[in-house]
């Protein structure tokens, strides 16, 4: 199982792969889209990237509800 | 009960493309223009989707006006004559009636003297299954040349006022002819289907009932699960992604396009088919239609090899591998 900061620096190497995120701006407050930038078609991306990495499954119908990077940490802790 | 044995045909070694033609509608709708009806801008569909522009079909342009116009360069291109044709398949999934077909008309149009013919309604990936098909009926002997079309007027089929699918869906036909051959020009195709996602792409039936799309599932489908089926069709056909010169899937979105592109680990100078800026989203005419362009534009040249995928409503997918004449 993944520590909580090994989940973010994951995140944030998937962040930066696919929609060219700073690691450094990847901080849990920040919202995807408004913040980061993340379209919906990024976020469909980062979900598949993030299920190869952690061994997670995120429905289209929870991705909706992810909307900040604290809330994607939070739901692979809950689930991996 | 009789004891004779049923005999069998074998055809051709191989089965390989004579020539490809195209139909573009004559109305070019600009994401601008659809901007001025309904909520959306050129910024967001050139951002989500990479369409910049896609062609309208106007009433005289039917699925079957635009199968001969793209069908007759076909068959040009290959030099062949109408009668040497016997096999005729129409890939469509908005074909104005059910019955009749369009195939049969298509091929009367032509000259082409009773053919074998038919439609096929694969979604998306209708032309790359009518490939398929018809370059097996060619190595069984159940034909020796084939026109296969690909053609829709998707107008029909969506709501236009409708921003989720109006900004995609378009119009237009290609076709290809085949002929048997000794050294195959038409790879093995690789075919399959995810029927548990059947609802993910619908045109329901009755009055007025519209198109519809579970964008963000398909999107999710199409660029984790069909990477595994454009390597078995470079596998099965004996090349690798650095034999590949052109990539052809079907014009869904650019995104999906460039997504598939990178992940396949094609040679730098593969030229990748991106005819869905300039066509929208014609489903089963996108393949052929994307090949003409870049024929036309001499980016693609006779004698390469390109890789093809179609996928879609279904959903389905089927692709293959194709020397292009
Ligand atoms: C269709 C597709 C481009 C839609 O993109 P998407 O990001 O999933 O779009 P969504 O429906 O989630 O919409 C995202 C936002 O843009 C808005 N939007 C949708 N269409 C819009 C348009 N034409 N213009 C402006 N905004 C639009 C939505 O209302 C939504 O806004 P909200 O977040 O404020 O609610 C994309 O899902 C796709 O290409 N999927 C694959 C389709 C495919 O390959 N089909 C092949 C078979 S034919």
């Amino acid at each position: 199982m993944a520590s909580t900061a090994e989940i973010q620096s994951g995140l944030a190497e998937i962040l930066e792969e696919v929609a060219g995120v700073a690691p450094a701006d990847a901080t849990p407050e920040k919202s995807f889209t408004e913040d980061l930038d993340v379209d919906s078609l990024s976020m469909v991306e980062i979900a598949t990237a993030v299920e190869d990495k952690f061994g997670v499954a995120i429905p289209d119908d929870e991705l909706g509800g992810i909307k900040t990077v604290g809330d994607a940490i939070s739901f692979i802790e809950k689930n991996q | 009960m009789s004891d004779t044995r049923i005999q069998l045909t074998t055809g051709a070694p191989g089965a390989a493309v004579l020539g490809i033609g195209a139909y573009r509608p004559r109305r070019r709708v600009t994401n601008d223009e659809l901007s001025q009806t309904m909520d959306t801008s050129d910024e967001w569909i050139q951002s989500r989707v990479g369409i910049a522009e896609r062609r309208w079909a106007e009433p005289d342009e039917t699925v079957v006006e635009m199968s001969v116009a793209a069908g007759g360069k076909a068959l040009a291109a290959s030099g062949l004559a109408p009668e040497d044709v016997d096999l005729v398949v129409v890939a469509s999934a908005s074909l104005p009636t059910m019955i009749p077909g369009a195939g049969p008309e298509v091929a009367h149009r032509l000259g082409i003297r009773r053919p074998g013919s038919y439609d096929l309604n694969a979604g998306c990936a209708g032309f790359c299954y009518a490939l398929g098909a018809a370059a097996d009926a060619i190595r069984t002997g159940s034909a020796t040349h084939a026109l296969v079309v690909g053609a829709e007027k998707l107008t029909d089929v969506t709501d236009l006022t409708d921003r989720s699918t109006a900004v995609i869906f378009a119009d237009g036909a290609g076709a290809m002819v085949l002929g048997p051959t000794e050294d195959p020009g038409v790879g093995p195709v690789v075919w399959g289907s995810d029927g548990d996602q059947r609802d993910a792409i619908a045109i329901p039936t009755g009055e007025g009932a519209k198109l519809t799309m579970a964008g963000q599932a398909v999107y999710r489908w199409a660029t984790t699960r069909l990477t595994d089926t454009l390597q078995q069709a470079m596998d099965r056909a004996g090349v690798t992604a650095a034999d590949i010169d052109v990539f052809a899937p079907h014009q869904a979105n650019l995104r999906i396009i460039e997504l598939m592109a990178k992940r396949l680990g094609l040679g730098e100078d593969t030229v990748i088919a991106r005819d869905v800026v300039q066509a929208g989203n014609t489903s089963s005419a996108s393949v052929p239609l994307a090949l003409s362009a870049l024929l036309e534009s001499g980016e693609a040249k006779s004698g390469d090899l390109a890789l093809l995928l179609g996928y879609g409503a279904g959903l389905t997918f089927a692709g293959q591998v194709v020397r292009l004449p």
